[in-house]
């Protein structure tokens, strides 16, 4: 047997513990590197933590992503405003206070270097960036900061995602309380909406927001407090801690990009379907990176487009395998796996427009074989988001 | 019957000229939850070492190894249907293949039981 996940790396003095580390393992995690961090894998197992999160709540300690802090000194946040428009195709006048939304940082050819949250505070910007791409990220932004503008990484909190259909209820019996006026209950926040709580003592910033495809918060919890914010969690009936095995499968089949595979700067915003992160006025106005390339691919429509496949059989096509339309390569998949929600292996791929309309049969080389696989559209498995406007 | 083990986690049970083989409840352990084992074909030719099947889990796709050469003369069935045989009862019903072997005195190459658990105390 032997399998590239399995090859178990020299720990260097680099790779970081989570501030839950003795909190995982208690709990019989498996932990692996990634993202320069050991995290947990999974605990139970893949298809049980996966399925547990869909019908009921899973606990994600997603403490290696970044939590930056973008911010004027004083009350007039113009400044930071316009160093993040500078940077981000992202709209931020239409951004109310608590408002959170989805961006990405482009290089000047318009390719993503990251995928990440925006949420106006009232002293600033609060930024979420994925955990690989943190250091690189901050020296990008940090380089682009004028005088009046400072970037402040927030190390000293950790950040936990609560996902599923029982997570607002879960939530709900902690007692957390809102710690401004006007802040309504963290389980009355509609998607993509943000606040500050108090638990026990603490300052929590939560979102209601996360990468399952489910209802769920993402909470920036101080790691002081952060094992007994757990513990008070695992402790509903809904709720089991659930690994990385299990959040890459869940965002797979709620067809949500992943950074550094799905997303590279070899990528632009148009060609993997995230064209609704570049503003309308920004559009119009550009003034962020790559704002030719992409007002091209705009007009002219992409060369290649991300698709989902449905693959026929059991066998995974996974990331890097060919997909071929009879004997001609016309991309590769950038994210594949077996999803469990759906029972049969799923994939999403980046492929050449032509034959990236819905229902075009096509092949997937995987290990010399050609199976088959036909585009359907994203996502695999609904959203169940709690939107504002929907009942 | 002798079972023998592989340093990369396969065993093969030999009875006579046959040998059956899976994969170590170790093995299982690390690969996680399986949703499909790609068997070699009836009749297919093996030399030791030769990838003889994949074992595909929600997180990988593993090569599993022919842990001696020789021809394989069945496959498991079941683990078409009910590829989680391999996670459940990974050293009896979840075996993979049985082959006639080529030579026999490749055997020798391999480990007993106690040196593979050994080799597990060691990890």
């Amino acid at each position: 047997m032997s399998n590239t996940d399995n090859i178990i790396l020299v720990l260097s003095e680099d790779l970081q513990r989570l501030p839950l580390d003795s909190w995982h393992r208690a709990r019989n995690a498996r932990m692996v590197p990634f993202a320069g961090h050991l995290m947990p894998v999974q605990y139970e197992g893949i298809i049980a933590e996966h399925l547990w999160t869909r019908q009921n709540a899973g606990l994600f300690d997603v403490s290696h992503m970044g939590q930056l802090l973008i911010a004027t000194p004083g009350a007039d946040q113009g400044p930071a405003e316009r160093t993040l428009e500078a940077l981000l195709p992202i709209d931020l006048a239409t951004l109310d206070l608590g408002g959170q939304r989805y961006s990405l940082l482009l290089n000047d050819q318009g390719g993503i270097l990251d995928d990440l949250m925006v949420t106006r505070w009232p002293g600033g910007f609060f930024v979420v960036v994925n955990g690989a791409t943190k250091t690189a990220d901050i020296a990008h932004i940090a380089a682009r900061l004028p005088g009046d503008v400072t970037l402040t990484e927030r190390s000293d909190h950790g950040l936990l995602a609560l996902q599923g259909p029982r997570a607002a209820e879960a939530l709900a019996s902690l007692g957390v309380e809102p710690a401004a006026s006007g802040i309504v209950p963290a389980c009355d926040l509609w998607f993509m909406q943000a606040g500050p709580y108090r638990w026990n003592g603490a300052d929590l910033h939560i979102s209601r927001s996360g990468y399952s495809g489910e209802d769920g918060f993402e909470i920036s919890v101080p790691i002081d407090a952060i094992a007994a914010f757990a513990d008070a969690l695992a402790a509903h009936p809904a709720v089991r801690p659930v690994g990385l095995g299990a959040r890459d499968s869940l965002r797979l089949e709620a067809g949500l990009p992943l950074y550094g595979h799905d997303l590279t700067p070899q990528i632009d915003p148009i060609e993997v379907g995230l064209g609704f992160a570049i503003a309308r006025r920004r559009r119009a106005s550009g003034g962020y990176p790559g704002h030719a390339r992409i007002v091209a691919a705009l007009t002219a429509g992409p060369a290649r487009r991300r698709v989902g496949l449905s693959v026929t059989g059991r066998m995974a096509a996974r990331e890097g395998a060919v997909v071929m339309a009879g004997e001609t390569p016309i991309g590769l998949v950038t994210s594949g796996g077996f999803a469990p929600s759906v029972d049969q292996p799923v994939a999403m791929a980046l492929i050449d427009a032509a034959h990236a309309v819905t229902g075009t049969e096509l092949t997937i080389d995987v290990r010399g074989r050609a199976i088959g696989a036909r585009v359907v559209p994203l996502p695999f498995v609904p959203h169940r988001y709690h939107r504002k406007g929907i009942a | 019957m002798p079972r023998y083990f592989t340093l990369e986690h396969e065993w093969i049970d030999v009875d006579g000229n046959v040998g059956r083989v899976g994969i170590t409840d170790y093995a299982q352990g690390q690969l996680g939850d399986i949703t499909y084992v790609d068997v070699p074909a009836l009749g297919a030719v093996l030399a030791r070492g030769d990838s003889a099947a994949v074992v595909d889990s929600v997180k990988a796709a593993s090569d599993i190894y022919a842990p001696v050469g020789g021809t394989v003369t069945a496959v498991n069935a079941a683990l078409a249907d009910a590829p989680d045989l391999v996670n459940s009862s990974a050293e009896t019903d979840g075996w993979l293949w049985t082959m006639e072997l080529s030579d026999p005195s490749q055997l020798g190459g391999l480990m007993d039981a106690a040196a593979y658990a050994k080799l597990l105390a060691d990890q």
